[in-house]
């Protein structure tokens, strides 16, 4: 019997995928038409993008920049043959003639560059937290220095103001140092507390007009009711932002202690705030706040949106940070105990760290959703863009715009969300160092 | 030989309420709470003195005098002579209609856009992070006014239905109207009304209760109900003998025919707009300001939403699913048996701090004029009266109390969806 069976010695040579399976048919086949119904939704969105498409291009792209006011908008828009109504082209005019305003409202104009410097130097002085790698270390003077330069820059006026303000807290630190070497560190802080708080009630004001009077320094001042556009928004959703990180923090921390008094307290504030819209918070700034103030104080408007928008901010970011610090496990608080750090130690060294790394998706989706609330401010009567928008159709040249201008705030504040977004991501990369 | 005994009891000393930690956080409550009650005094001292400066001290009498304004979009019977409560009741159930309604729509959207969002089509994965991203990252308020503008400026006013060759038509077989007036839609009416029960008589609070409303809903549960008996029965039936009787017509008979015999008794049938004069008359008209600002809120939330699901199902791992099958379920009973249940409890929490979100942002209903509470309350009343603390506090205690309820009854279902651990 004949052995037939028949062995290959050698390896056949690799052959290429089918053509329908490889390459950008393959791809097609595999990510589009996989099944009836697949292949129904990416018709289907096929026909939208396609119908999204031909109608928003061809206004995109309509030869209006030049246009002085809508009629000759549209007329520019008959010359070149397309459909002068709505749907059209758009009226870029508007923007190229009104951008500057939605940048800045009613600031004036030879004073732009401030709030433009001020703008600048926050992106120095956010370097050193953001990027806290690739910047030098010594920068982060620049940052503590930086919350008096920017009202300083924006709102103008004699510069000792802002430098007391920042005196007071140099003479609580000096003060606390001093104390806290004879003496025990409680008593330290009480007594620099209790300086600090003299200093800005009683002495900074006579201090400040002295001073004035002897070397009159400072920048024209520019009055509240003249803010408005991008730069309002900006202001005030940077003044929320940075107040309530850690006014937030110490509200998380007071909501998580178990002294029961200080976390009721805590409680009832983060409730009451989150269970009600911000617009009635705004309510309260615009008639309510100077009825809670002593007789004849009447600060400004921006101020008293600025705290309860700030007010606002931190019951949500109390929130985000107890969950981040509920969503660390028990052993870290064990483990700080058992190193023996006191309370303040283990949450700088052991806890907050490692909680607020936790935190970050909610700390920025926060921020995002304060600077995207900024604009029910417009509700109150200030100009931030989208009042300015109002303010814009009034005038009589531009009578009858609305897509332009909400089409450009819209692309803005996408602009800075997404991004915000995106950075967080990035944030979230580069601290990971955990092993999931 | 000594032995250890108790240490000499320390006597009291004052600084022990500092450096003694039996006693501190006693001391730093007691603390915390005089400084809250100083500042809380402060505040309600400010407060009376500003009043009593200005003369008008707190006093809720103005709610019993007549509004003297409109409110075009309601639910109950009112005119501008009814009082500021009346506005102010029917600007609350305005806001709880058009809360409601966000609410579901945006869940719908949500769940589908989520869902859609995980597929394995590039392009429909694509158009719909687009949507999320889009808005997401845009104000709210600034999707209401455009939504609004939309509506305003592209649908066709209702002149451009008249005539022998109309620029626009009604659709769905002349029943439905969209102008830039607001949508007509058709009514339903009853030629046999059982008729309404008249409740408070002709306080503020009246309202009118229809009972074949009341009819249709108890026929609805009591069906729902009948129905859920026949499902554990099927159940019981298929864990004793393991094979599962057919019961889905039966089910939906018993919801249906009752409810079918329940209509016909009533005599439904639909009225429909119709161009009359300058405007639409009959069917039910659902102004621009509400379409506007349910839409808006709806696509808003369900960006948020989408991303909730979306996170919710990636959080159930493969394992579950090849578990499942390995156990021999079928598709179906993978979904509602192993997956669902598990990805419910990642979702609900966060769902429900989107429906409170919605809830708080159909206060911008006053950026479009749709009379919310906000609107009637906040808005109108506050400034004929000029009683501004008693109607901001008010307002806030109407959303708290919104919001309380509406988490403690998410609360609750969030509980019963819980999976039992140990």
């Amino acid at each position: 019997m004949s052995d037939v069976s028949f062995v290959r010695t050698e390896m056949l040579p690799e052959k290429a995928p089918p053509p329908t399976s490889a390459g950008a048919i393959g791809w097609a086949r595999e990510n589009l038409f996989s099944g009836w119904f697949n292949t129904l939704l990416t018709l289907a969105s096929l026909v939208v993008v396609y119908y999204v498409l031909s109608a928003i291009v061809p206004w995109i792209l309509s030869p209006t920049f030049s246009g002085t006011s809508l009629g000759q908008c549209r007329e520019m828009l008959a010359a070149a043959g397309q459909e002068s109504g709505h749907g059209g082209g758009a009226c870029w005019g508007v923007i190229r003639e009104r951008w500057i305003q939605l940048m800045f409202g009613f600031y004036p104009s030879e004073l732009y560059w401030r709030p433009i410097a001020a703008f600048v130097l926050l992106a120095v002085a956010l370097a050193p937290i953001l990027f806290s790698d690739k910047v030098p270390a010594k920068l982060i003077w620049f940052s503590a220095a930086y919350p008096f330069i920017f009202p300083w820059l924006l709102w103008g006026g004699a510069v000792w103001g802002p430098i007391s303000a920042a005196a007071g807290f140099v003479i609580a630190f000096v003060v606390y140092r001093i104390v806290s070497q004879s003496m025990s560190d409680l008593i330290g802080l009480v007594g620099g507390i209790l300086v600090a708080l003299i200093w800005w009630l009683v002495l900074s004001g006579i201090a400040v007009s002295a001073l004035d009077s002897i070397l009159p320094i400072g920048l024209e001042p520019v009055e509240s009711r003249k803010f408005g556009g991008f730069m309002l928004s900006i202001t005030i959703g940077i003044v929320a932002i940075a107040c309530s990180l850690p006014l937030g923090i110490v509200m998380a921390l007071g909501r998580q202690s178990d002294l029961m008094i200080v976390k009721y307290l805590c409680v009832g504030f983060i409730e009451f705030i989150r269970g009600v819209p911000l617009i009635t918070l705004l309510f309260v700034a615009s008639t309510l706040l100077n009825i809670f103030m002593p007789p004849g104080t009447n600060f400004d408007i921006i101020l008293r949106v600025l705290i309860m928008v700030t007010l606002f901010a931190t019951a949500y970011m109390a929130e985000v940070i107890r969950g981040g610090l509920a969503a660390l496990p028990k052993g870290q608080y064990e483990g700080a105990d058992s190193l023996g750090l006191d309370y303040w130690q283990a949450q700088r060294l052991i806890i907050m760290p490692q909680a607020l790394k936790i935190s970050i998706p909610g700390i920025v989706s926060t921020f995002i959703g304060v600077f995207k609330d900024t604009t029910l401010v417009s509700i109150i009567g200030l100009l931030d863009p989208l009042g300015l928008s109002n303010a814009i159709r009034a005038d009589a040249n531009w009578n009858g715009i609305v897509w332009e201008l909400y089409g450009f705030i819209a692309l803005l504040f996408f602009v800075f969300c997404f991004g915000m977004s995106r950075y967080s991501m990035y944030l979230e990369r580069k601290l990971q160092t955990g092993h999931r | 030989m000594t032995t250890l005994s108790d240490p000499p009891k320390e006597q009291f000393r004052l600084s022990m309420l500092l450096y003694d930690t039996r006693y501190r956080s006693g001391t730093i409550q007691v603390i915390a709470l005089i400084g809250f009650m100083l500042l809380a005094a402060w505040l309600i001292n400010n407060t009376a003195q500003n009043l009593a400066e200005l003369g008008k001290p707190i006093d809720f009498g103005f709610f019993s005098e007549p509004a003297s304004y409109d409110i075009n979009q309601r639910l109950l019977d009112y005119d501008s002579r009814d009082t500021h409560l009346r506005a102010a009741l029917i600007g609350l159930l305005n806001t709880l209609v058009v809360a409601v309604l966000g609410c579901a729509t945006a869940t719908v959207i949500g769940v589908v856009v989520g869902v859609l969002r995980l597929s394995h089509n590039w392009i429909v994965g694509r158009l719909m992070t687009v949507y999320v991203e889009m808005f997401r990252n845009v104000p709210v308020l600034l999707w209401i006014v455009f939504i609004m503008a939309i509506l305003i400026e592209t649908l066709p006013a209702p002149s451009a239905f008249r005539g022998e060759d109309p620029a626009a038509s009604m659709l769905l077989s002349d029943s439905v109207a969209f102008t830039n007036r607001g949508v007509y839609i058709p009514e339903p009416l009853f030629s046999r009304s059982l008729g309404d029960i008249h409740l408070l008589g002709e306080a503020s609070l009246r309202f009118d209760v229809s009972v074949n409303l009341i009819a249709i809903l108890a026929v609805l549960i009591g069906g729902i109900w009948v129905s859920n008996i026949i499902k554990r029965r099927a159940d019981r039936i298929q864990e004793s003998t393991g094979v599962r009787p057919t019961t889905w017509y039966l089910r939906l008979g018993v919801i249906l025919v009752p409810l079918a015999i329940l209509l016909a008794a009533l005599g439904v049938h639909f009225g429909y707009p119709a161009l009359k004069g300058f405007n639409f008359q009959g069917g039910t008209h659902l102004r621009n300001s509400l379409i506007a600002l349910w839409l808006a809120l709806s696509l808003y939330t369900a960006a948020f939403i989408a991303e909730i699901v979306r996170a919710g199902i990636m959080a159930i791992s493969k394992g579950q699913t090849e578990a499942a099958s390995a156990l021999g379920l079928r598709q179906n009973r993978i979904m509602s048996l192993v997956i669902l249940p598990q990805a419910l409890r990642v979702i609900v929490p966060p769902l429900i701090s989107q429906y409170l979100n919605l809830t708080k942002n159909s206060s911008l209903a006053i950026a479009v004029g749709y009379m919310d509470i906000t609107g009637t309350l906040g808005g109108i009343t506050m400034n004929q009266t000029g009683r501004e603390l008693e109607c901001v506090l008010l307002l806030m205690l109407v959303y708290l109390v919104i919001s309380l309820s509406i988490s403690a009854v998410m609360n609750w279902y969030n509980e019963s969806v819980k999976l039992k651990e140990r």
